[in-house]
């Protein structure tokens, strides 16, 4: 598991979530937030969409690290990698 | 013998919801897509909780809950329920407020709100701005003891007709008052001022068929005329856990439960005191349940029609608003929720309801006697107060009936037959729950914020996360174990 294959999986879930926008031009740098229509509910969402497709789970402490696609991969693909 | 309503149940659940409110719904279906069995219990032969209906003689068909949510809704229904439900959201444009301030037809959204301040209310478009910018930005995390009433002030001193205008509508929607912290007042009041208010075309029998459907499409095990009477609780690692509930006399194992009944129902009733700390008991205790509603419901004639008066009609006699006023036995301050043809397409009928809003002790303490006279004046003041606006309505009337915080009590089982959930305090014994009683979670109208339409569909998401949360821990812990052995 490299961070692009953990951007893509968390892309996947995002385009579940928010199926109207358009993912193809999302900066990795910039907060999810500031570039999509994005909520704190969709951000839940995530979190149970890691724990019900990947058994990950993300405590509520570390909801921050979610915030930009570079965040999430430097948080989750070692938990990625730990599981694997 | 009676008919036994849980007939074919199962040994074991992974989780029991107790209430069908639309928290309990949501609750039950995010759950069972996580992959949970799922077993959920309403006492009533119907499930809705508030968000119900019913059928009256000459085909009327009415809607309980006063009509009318952010379009927060939309994005939530489809994501936790389907597209279908969320394709038949639709916008209410007519909301008119006539009281002796003033009288304004309008969209009940931001663009609208802020020409109606600075076109009629005369208030500084610059001071508008500030305010809708200021409540957008608010956050529940920022403990800001400021009452509604106090930020009010702050932005529009000594302005009453802005006040109401403001506070009139969600006091409707969330029985907040001007002396609840601002935040109650801010995130209702800024999800409405988004895109304004929506409804459900087809109806709240429509809505809540689909949603039936829909659970039973992902495999939640619903079972109706069953009464929770009690939590059972037991030892787990050295802890005390939630083990099952006792409904209509017999005992149900689970691993955890969701308690979508009234929080202080849910503590001191269901779970009982001596599973908590002396603190946390006396913290639930102390939670203040919010008002209540009356309701009178009005039927027109098959055949007749009425004009177009509006979607949802803010009246008023009352000289200024004021939130005990609103409350009162004799508030002459109503809404009429008008609900034409289009709310259910195909058909040709009209109802009104008029939405009240009370307090369960003025409602609970009148003798039989009393009690059928107030409603019927309830019944009588509504239709007077509706001819106003359509003169010849009252021969076009064949049903009406009313209801009342007893009645809610009755069908809802809610404490104090609250229709508006808990103050604010009420949020933080929900969440705190699981810490004092592992595997028992409560989703429902706590805190203001939590309650209505779409806050008790996304505090129902935000319990379910913490539920699957434990049940997925739970789940990995016994597999582990039987790998061992």
């Amino acid at each position: 598991m490299t961070k692009d294959d953990c951007k893509k999986l968390v892309i996947d879930i995002i385009s579940d979530i928010a199926p109207d926008e358009d993912l193809t031009a999302i900066k990795s740098e910039i907060r999810l937030r500031d570039q999509l229509q994005l909520d704190s509910m969709d951000f839940l969402d995530i979190v149970m969409e890691l724990r019900k497709r990947h058994g990950i789970e993300v405590p509520e402490a570390d909801y921050g690290q979610l915030a930009s696609l570079e965040s999430c991969a430097d948080y989750l693909t070692p938990k990625f990698q730990a599981k694997a | 013998m009676a008919y036994d309503w849980l007939k074919g149940i199962e040994e074991h659940y992974d989780i029991v919801v107790i209430g069908s409110g639309l928290g309990g719904l949501t609750s039950a279906n995010v759950l069972a897509k996580c992959g949970h069995k799922v077993l959920l219990l309403e006492h009533h032969y119907q499930l809705g909780g508030l968000a119900t209906w019913f059928t009256r003689k000459g085909g009327h068909i009415f809607d309980i809950s006063l009509h009318g949510f952010p379009i927060g809704m939309i994005k939530s229904i489809r994501k936790y329920w389907s597209q279908d439900i969320a394709d038949s959201i639709i916008q209410l444009k007519g909301v008119r407020f006539i009281n002796p301030q003033f009288a304004i037809d309008t969209t009940f959204d931001r663009e609208d709100f802020t020409r109606q301040l600075v076109e009629t209310f005369r208030v500084p478009a610059e001071t508008v701005g500030r305010f809708f910018s200021d409540l957008r930005a608010m956050n529940f995390y920022d403990n800001n003891p400021e009452t509604t009433g106090q930020m009010f002030e702050r932005y529009f001193p000594g302005r009453d007709d802005v006040k109401r205008l403001l506070m009139e509508p969600i006091a409707y929607a969330n029985g907040s008052t001007m002396d609840d912290p601002a935040i109650t007042f801010g995130i209702v009041f800024s999800n409405f001022m988004s895109k304004g208010v929506y409804t459900f075309q087809g109806g709240t029998d429509v809505l809540i068929k689909k949603m039936a459907a829909e659970l039973k499409h992902n495999g939640v095990d619903i079972r109706k005329h069953v009464v929770v009477e009690k939590i059972l609780t037991g030892e787990r690692d050295g802890r005390k856990v939630v083990t099952g509930v006792v409904a209509n006399g017999r005992t149900i194992n689970c691993s955890a439960v969701l308690s979508n009944a009234n929080i202080k129902s849910t503590v001191l009733r269901l779970a009982g005191e001596e599973n908590f700390t002396a603190e946390f008991v006396a913290q639930t205790k102390a939670v203040r349940v919010n008002s209540s509603s009356c309701q009178v419901y009005l039927g027109i004639r098959k055949g007749e029609t009425l004009p177009h008066i509006g979607d949802l009609v803010f009246t008023s006699d009352e000289p200024k608003f004021s939130s005990e006023k609103l409350v009162d036995l004799h508030t002459t301050s109503r809404t009429f929720s008008m609900y034409y043809p289009d709310t259910r397409p195909g058909t040709d009928r009209y109802t009104v309801v008029v939405s009240i809003n009370a307090r369960y002790e003025d409602w609970n303490s009148l003798t039989p006697e009393q009690y059928a006279v107030e409603k019927q004046r309830l019944i009588d003041e509504s239709i007077a107060s509706l001819e106003r606006y359509i003169p010849d309505v009252r021969a076009k009337i064949d049903w009406m009936e009313a209801a009342t915080p007893r009645t809610i009590e009755h069908y809802t089982r809610h404490w104090a037959g609250t229709s508006f959930g808990t103050k604010f305090e009420g949020l933080k014994i929900s969440m705190d729950l699981p810490a004092q009683l592992p595997g028992l979670y409560h989703a429902g109208s706590v805190g203001i914020i939590m309650s209505g339409w779409l806050g008790t569909i996304n505090y129902g998401v935000i319990v379910s996360n913490q539920v699957d949360k434990f049940l997925a821990q739970l789940k990995r812990g016994t597999e582990s174990v039987s790998l061992k052995s």
